[in-house]
């Protein structure tokens, strides 16, 4: 075993063995992440996925603020307990614009990757205001003051030009009237036809039923398209995925 | 130092490795047999594992593994199987009149299991785990008899099926209170507000509930009826009991009336199946307030 024994000549030799300790290494990360890049079943192509309007994404950002994701998932597992609790099963094109993702890791309240829709406005406001006033065994804290912190498209364009840095499709167009669709997705009065174009099924009213965009109409309006893009009357899953 | 001449050695130990660290040697004993073979052993099944399983990244896809076995394949062939298992009794419920249902004893206790199953997963956030409803929140006790738009299980079915005040479903039942705060004066919602508290035998001011009797006949009768009997083909709420939707407080009433009221339940004819409305409305119907 002539070829082992020279073994001493790495280990006594300080840098030479951590260069090919790298190397070994890497050779193991590129066999198990560089595929991801060209599978073509990593990410399906799915129809309806779209960048999140400037409310949601500003609703995103409270939510990641707030730790959310600490007792909330956003990961519907393909088992059949939590596909008929929560709804058809997440697709990874359904995340691939969140930067960064909410899957989360641990359920001490429920997932919440559909929950658009599932709740009324008044609901949600209420829930926030106090939790345990609609789920009395409910350990979620009280989130009142979302009411009261208003929010303005001051940074929105930088938002999104940021999102745009690390891929998410934002086109010129959607920068330049991102102040406008910030302000139309809460305001009943302004014209929205330019935010639906741009960002078709956005929902448009005063989320939380009080003047002005607070915080509360951003979180609302993110929760409330929350696993609605993709119409599952129409998508037909691929098994071997 | 060669390990062969090393005098620090005793009769009977092993070879060293001729590794030293500081005057430490190294015995070379073999690996335990048991943990040589187990450590092999790992290593052919992984291989093994890997033509079973879905594993090796090919040029456009990995390998799909000789099981054919996948995530999605697995749930929806575990859907399906209790889907087949409960078909049987879901048409049996879309094919029974809604009413004789609960003449139906084996139909009745598969509908009540499967509607509180589906009560649990999708009315109880609002309604409440045990269907109490949230008091003064507008969220209604269906556990009572005191129905806003019928009691009849047939009643029950169209609310579910349809919801209410909703903006997805056009067969929504629908009813608007209007804002009174732009229509009446400040005095005037205040005689309404006391005499509200009269007909639901409150504490009240006996005057302005009398100034506010012929208030009432004018702009609420028409739909609380001219005793605040109420009326369900509009939701209007029953006033002259002592069940609130909203609270019956003077401060709750008083809000009530000035920006009026807008429950929205969602229609649930897009979200469940029509065995599952129907079970749900059977357990609904059977919470003890079913007319």
């Amino acid at each position: 075993m002539a070829i082992l024994d020279r073994h001493k000549a790495i280990e006594t030799h300080a840098t030479l063995l951590l260069v090919l300790s790298f190397l070994v290494v890497s050779i193991g990360g590129i066999v198990q992440i560089a595929p991801l890049f060209y599978l073509e079943n990593t990410i399906e192509k799915v129809e309806g996925v779209r960048p999140y309007s400037p409310l949601e994404l500003t609703g995103r950002n409270i939510y990641i603020r707030e730790g959310c994701y600490v007792c909330h998932s956003q990961m519907i597992r393909p088992m059949r307990d939590e596909v008929e609790r929560y709804g058809h099963y997440s697709l990874a094109a359904e995340s691939m614009y969140d930067h960064p993702f909410q899957w989360g890791s641990k359920r001490t309240g429920p997932d919440l990757a559909r929950v658009g829709g599932r709740y009324s406005d008044d609901w949600h406001v209420q829930h926030f205001i106090n939790p345990k006033s609609v789920v009395p065994e409910s350990v979620m804290p009280p989130y009142a003051y979302l009411l009261d912190r208003m929010v303005t498209p001051q940074h929105i364009e930088d938002l999104l030009r940021t999102n745009r840095t690390v891929g998410v499709p934002y086109t010129d167009e959607m920068i330049a009237n991102a102040r406008a669709d910030f302000l139309a997705q809460a305001d009943p009065d302004r014209d929205p036809s330019g935010l639906l174009e741009r960002y078709p099924g956005a929902q448009v009213r005063n989320f939380d039923g009080q003047p002005g965009i607070s915080e509360m109409d951003a979180l609302i309006a993110y929760l409330q398209m929350l696993g609605t893009l993709v119409d599952f009357s129409t998508f037909i899953p691929d098994a071997s995925r | 130092m060669s390990a062969k001449h090393d005098p620090s050695r005793q009769p009977g130990d092993p070879e060293t490795t001729g590794h030293e660290w500081d005057g430490i040697r190294e015995f070379n004993n073999p690996l335990p047999a048991w943990w040589l073979w187990i450590f092999y052993a790992t290593i052919v099944w992984a291989l093994i594992y890997t033509i079973l399983y879905p594993a090796w990244p090919m040029l456009t896809r990995a390998t799909p593994g000789v099981l054919g076995y996948s995530t999605r394949a697995a749930v929806a062939a575990e859907i399906e199987r209790f889907e087949r298992t409960n078909e049987p009794w879901f048409q049996r419920l879309v094919d029974t009149e809604l009413a004789e249902i609960e003449a139906d004893p084996d139909l009745n206790r598969f509908a009540r299991s499967a509607g509180a199953a589906v009560f649990r997963a999708h009315c109880s956030q609002c309604h409440g785990a045990g269907a109490a409803g949230v008091q003064a929140s507008g969220f209604p006790n269906l556990r009572d008899d005191d129905w806003l738009w019928g009691g009849t299980i047939e009643e029950i079915h169209l609310t579910i099926t349809h919801g209410i005040r909703n903006e997805t479903d056009p067969d929504a039942r629908w009813s608007q209170m209007p804002a009174f705060g732009e229509l009446l004066e400040r005095e005037e919602i205040e005689s309404l507000v006391q005499y509200v508290r009269r007909i639901s035998a409150q504490p009240h001011d006996a005057a302005l509930a009398e100034a506010g009797a012929e208030l009432f006949l004018e702009n609420c009768a028409s739909c609380h009826g001219e005793d605040g009997e109420g009326n369900q083909a509009l939701g209007a709420p029953t006033l002259n009991d002592a069940i609130w939707l909203y609270g019956g407080s003077e401060e709750a009433i008083r809000h009530t009336i000035t920006y009026s009221r807008w429950g929205v339940m969602p229609a649930f004819a897009a979200r469940l199946r029509e065995a599952e409305i129907r079970a749900v409305a059977a357990y609904v119907h059977q919470l003890g307030g079913g007319q």
